[in-house]
């Protein structure tokens, strides 16, 4: 496959930046899109120029890491992380775009690279418990229905990359909070600090510069995980009873 | 700062606002559409001037206008501290946009169908709402009683084309608006259940047909029948 990259190609979080067209040639279409992006960067290497600076680590789809806006889709064409998106997705000839994500809260730190510490801070305002839960329970041991624990285990599929915010018109972070803020509400561990946890970590993703929510869908549509819009209404409940009924006045 | 404003200033407390304010809207258009259906009514307006009067005379009418006049501007507030919030959260915008692939164009530019469904209110309530409460309008008596003729100032109204055609327009805008704004008022009042929501859903879409299409046909009507 020949493709054409335009990629945005910025040298620090200061430097304005700007696109820069590479063809690149032999590319197979078994390749995951990271893969091909190696390609590219062996050959700038070897042509003595700055290779073009990306996010990636387990390139397995779960740890969230890996990102890049590719002609306007987070994670690209199909619902996957960009790591397990292949360049069969693509045709021959084809043009492609990529850009970093574009949010206040995610500066540029160069190229592709941006940084996505405001999602750590909001897990640090909340985003936890406690409590000593111990070792692995025994089947059955914590009383908890299968349909409850389901839910649970759906919002914690959430790998923190960040295409929601990517994806939304408004750079919201509200499918992240609210996937993270479900996850331990629904479970008998996280009742302690539920009310608690809800409000600082509401007041964190808004301090962080983060959008409102205008419930699009675009996240839900673009979330590798699949993490459902029933999160931010759930989230949204835990808000306005938290803020009815805490202690934190 | 207190706990309730500190709600109301969060984005989730503003899109709460947001929500409220736009569910009265939506009551208000309800009763706004049904009591307008008068002017289908063949009587010479005699039921619809009744009707205009008692809506700008009855006390529980008067307490609930207000509360209607609240809730637009409150809902127009709201949603310009909201954009530009929004606005702010992504300086730099993309070159290549895909959101077409991801969500409807009504969810994307609400902001924008709002200013124009605003700027149609401004004038619509001056047409209307202003001429009724202030202007120098002719009057009826029934049963010995005087009215004020508003239904001579609907007709007068519609027989020109260019008003016509702009009320079915802003009809139109109206429609897409609530086609996002209906649904979206309840998933932000948290209300997203799998038992619900399709109810939910389908009555927006309904409401979003039904409701503009009754009120871009009062001025039809008219046009064709005076």
């Amino acid at each position: 496959m020949k493709l054409t990259l335009k990629i945005w190609r910025q040298k620090n979080a200061s430097d304005k930046g700007g696109f820069a067209t590479y063809p690149v040639d032999h590319v197979s279409k078994d390749m995951s899109f990271l893969e091909m992006l190696d390609v590219l960067n062996e050959e700038l290497t070897e042509k003595g120029e700055d290779p073009v600076h990306f996010d990636h680590d387990c390139r397995e789809g779960i740890c969230g890491t890996c990102s890049l806006v590719i002609n306007g889709k987070p994670h690209g064409p199909l619902q996957t992380t960009t790591c397990q998106l292949h360049m069969r997705s693509f045709e021959d000839g084809q043009s492609i775009t990529i850009e970093p994500w574009r949010a206040k809260a995610f500066p540029v730190v160069k190229d592709l690279v941006v940084d996505r510490y405001a999602f750590d801070r909001i897990i640090q305002a909340g985003g936890y418990v406690n409590i000593n839960t111990g070792g692995v329970p025994d089947a059955n041991e914590i009383p908890i229905p299968k349909t409850i624990a389901d839910l649970a285990m759906d919002a914690a599929q959430c790998i923190g990359c960040g295409a929601c915010v990517a994806a939304c018109k408004n750079a919201s972070a509200m499918l992240f909070t609210s996937a993270k803020v479900s996850q331990l509400a629904l479970l008998p561990q996280g009742q302690v600090e539920r009310k608690t946890r809800v409000e600082k970590m509401v007041a964190q993703m808004d301090a962080e510069g983060f959008g409102a929510c205008t419930n699009t869908g675009a996240c839900e549509a673009e979330c590798p995980k699949g993490i459902s819009l029933t999160n931010i209404a759930r989230m949204n409940r835990e808000y306005f009873s938290a803020s009815l009924t805490s202690e934190n006045v | 700062m207190s706990w309730v404003t500190k709600t109301l200033k969060s984005t989730l407390g503003r899109k709460l606002i947001m929500a409220l304010t736009g569910l009265f809207l939506i009551l208000f258009l309800t009763g706004h559409v049904a009591g307008n259906l008068q002017l289908f009514y063949n009587d010479g307006g005699e039921a619809f001037n009744i009707y205009a009067k008692f809506m700008t005379t009855n006390p529980v009418v008067k307490i609930l206008s207000y509360l209607t006049y609240l809730s637009v501007i409150g809902h127009v507030i709201y949603s310009i501290g909201l954009s530009r919030l929004n606005q702010a959260a992504r300086p730099v915008g993309y070159a290549v946009s895909g959101s077409s692939t991801n969500s409807s164009a009504a969810s994307r530019n609400m902001g924008i169908l709002g200013t124009i469904i605003l700027l149609f209110l401004v004038g619509h309530m001056y047409s209307f709402w202003y001429q009724m409460h202030w202007g120098a309008i002719p009057t009826v008596t029934y049963e010995g009683e005087t009215y004020k003729d508003l239904y001579s100032v609907v007709q007068i109204a519609f027989q020109q084309t260019w008003m016509v055609v702009l009320y079915v327009i802003a009809m139109g805008f109206l429609a897409f608006h609530l086609s996002h704004g209906f649904a979206s008022a309840f998933q932000t009042l948290g209300w997203n259940h799998a038992k619900y929501s399709p109810a939910i859903r389908a009555v927006g879409l309904v409401y979003c047909i039904v409701v503009p299409i009754l009120f871009a046909a009062m001025p039809v009507y008219i046009y064709f029948n005076s």
